[in-house]
């Protein structure tokens, strides 16, 4: 190796040798008997070789893809529970026009710098021991057990002004942990959509969280109560709108009590002092 | 096609179907089919990783050592499974959302086992391939039956498209709850079952067993 004026004929013909010496491995265990233990060893080994390849080669040039999907995906989600998605939306360009994305620390209710926003992943963060906190059981309404230290929220705004406040919600329904956003009014109060994205409960019953008639109930409902309270919730057999408190309240899912229940908890758990409760107080003060 | 191909093709779809007669891959026939989409889905995905993973174990049958033949087979099969499941993420993203832990599950899918034991272990590699077909086919033919039912019934819908109007929705038709639940894909597997075997009463088991018939009592001390 040490004579650096190798011609490629003489490589060549080195690695003919190589090809030549690998054929009689080859055909040496190739010929020995299927049950004989270097035969068994050897077919494991190059079989997993092969399928270790296969396998990366796979996620390895398809991982820009799915990146991108999952990120279009998210944003996607966004657009849809700002109002912003029509069929023919782009959708890279739209968000890039309407949405601003913070990060939040939940404790203080102050915006964080120092984090890529573009780049922050809170649901991975929610499940990185470095990037996550535990939730206390007896506070844990939402039955999530951990969350992000720091939360990443949308603003939308037109022409400066601030439309809605978009903001990340997860908990645990029947099957399923289920992962949404919740879209407010500027005023931090009244309700404009809500988009549980993500959820594997029953389809037909609980699944139909996404319905798109069950989730119109949700507009120009209030969170709070004059005191300052949670207080939206879901009730079973329809709201009755002659009450005084119908506007804290939006129909149950028919046939899926347990599911219902999930929604109305992660509610107020992201709603109150553990969740979003004292970012959007600053927002109502402040502006 | 020579007539083998096509027995090897065409005999899983009713008269060896890996469903209704060997009552194999019931579990994700379950899962699955509570709509027409995912469904489908799954049968593809299905019957590409039986055809290519029976053409793969058939060609390396012959240096299989009979030890670890089983392991072979696996860690063929979850490789084919696992790449199956990036293509998807990558190309029909939102249907890798719905059919989530499912594909993922085609490794442990009795039928893709079932063909690489009982066919391809001990036939060459293009007829194995068609056997996967085959039997992939006879797969996707038991899930697009249970799923029309289950989602026409269940939603009123098939592939997202109005086929009973449903009251909520102003029309007359009550959707059937138990429909979307797992459970009702038994009754119409059973169903579909019936129907096979009374279509082709060859494929009723004989019972392994006579009930005596006890014509004078138990005791028989009168």
């Amino acid at each position: 190796m040490a004579n650096v004026e190798n011609t490629p004929s003489k490589s060549n013909e080195q690695l003919n040798q190589y090809v030549e010496q690998f054929k009689l491995y080859r055909d040496k265990v190739l010929a020995l008997s299927n049950d004989s233990l270097e035969k068994t060893i050897a077919v494991a080994l190059a079989l997993c070789l092969v399928c270790a390849v296969l396998v990366s080669l796979a996620t390895v040039a398809l991982r820009p893809l799915q990146s991108h999907n999952k990120a279009l995906d998210m944003k996607k989600n966004i657009l849809d529970v700002a109002g912003l998605l029509n069929e023919n939306t782009d959708i890279d360009s739209a968000f890039k026009e309407n949405i601003e994305s913070k990060i939040v620390d939940l404790k203080t209710g102050d915006y964080v710098d120092g984090i890529n926003v573009d780049e922050y992943d809170q649901r991975k963060a929610a499940k990185d021991p470095l990037q996550n906190e535990a939730i206390p059981v007896d506070k844990d309404i939402a039955s999530i057990r951990t969350k992000a230290k720091y939360t990443k929220i949308y603003f939308v705004k037109k022409a400066g002004q601030l439309q809605s406040i978009i903001l990340p919600i997860n908990g645990y329904g029947l099957w399923s942990t289920m992962y949404g956003f919740l879209a407010l009014e500027a005023d931090a109060q009244t309700v404009q959509s809500i988009n549980l994205y993500d959820q594997a409960e029953t389809p037909g019953l609980g699944g139909e969280v996404v319905n798109p008639n069950w989730r119109a109930l949700w507009k120009n409902k209030k969170v709070y109560s004059d005191k300052g309270d949670v207080a939206l919730t879901l009730v079973k057999g329809g709201v009755d709108e002659s009450r005084a408190d119908a506007v804290y309240k939006v129909d149950g899912l028919a046939g899926a009590t347990l599911t219902s229940r999930g929604v109305s908890n992660l509610i107020q758990y992201w709603m109150g002092p553990e969740g979003f409760a004292t970012f959007l107080t600053k927002i109502r003060t402040q502006g | 096609m020579d007539k083998e191909t096509k027995k090897v093709l065409f005999e899983p779809l009713v008269d060896n179907n890996p469903i209704t007669l060997q009552v194999l891959g019931v579990c994700s026939a379950l899962a699955v089919t509570s709509q027409m989409s995912t469904s489908l889905i799954m049968a593809l995905a299905l019957t590409s990783v039986t055809a290519c993973s029976s053409a793969a174990i058939s060609a390396v049958r012959q240096h299989t050592p009979s030890s670890i033949r089983i392991i072979v087979q696996m860690i063929i099969i979850a490789s084919l499974v696992i790449v199956v499941d990036q293509l998807l993420k990558a190309f029909a993203f939102d249907v890798s959302k719905k059919l989530s832990v499912f594909v993922g599950l085609i490794i442990t899918n009795c039928i893709v086992m079932g063909r690489a034991e009982a066919y391809a272990m001990k036939n060459p590699p293009l007829q194995s391939f068609i056997d996967g077909i085959g039997n992939g086919m006879g797969y996707s033919l038991i899930l697009i039956m249970v799923a029309a039912v289950r989602e026409t019934l269940g939603s009123g819908k098939l592939l997202g498209i109005e086929i009973l109007p449903l009251v909520k929705d102003g029309g007359w038709y009550i959707p059937n709850g138990l429909m979307l639940l797992p459970p009702s894909a038994f009754f119409v597997i059973g169903l579909i079952i019936w129907g096979f075997r009374t279509w082709k009463p060859k494929q009723v088991e004989h019972n392994e067993f006579k009930i005596l018939s006890i014509a004078h009592g138990e005791g028989g001390h009168h």
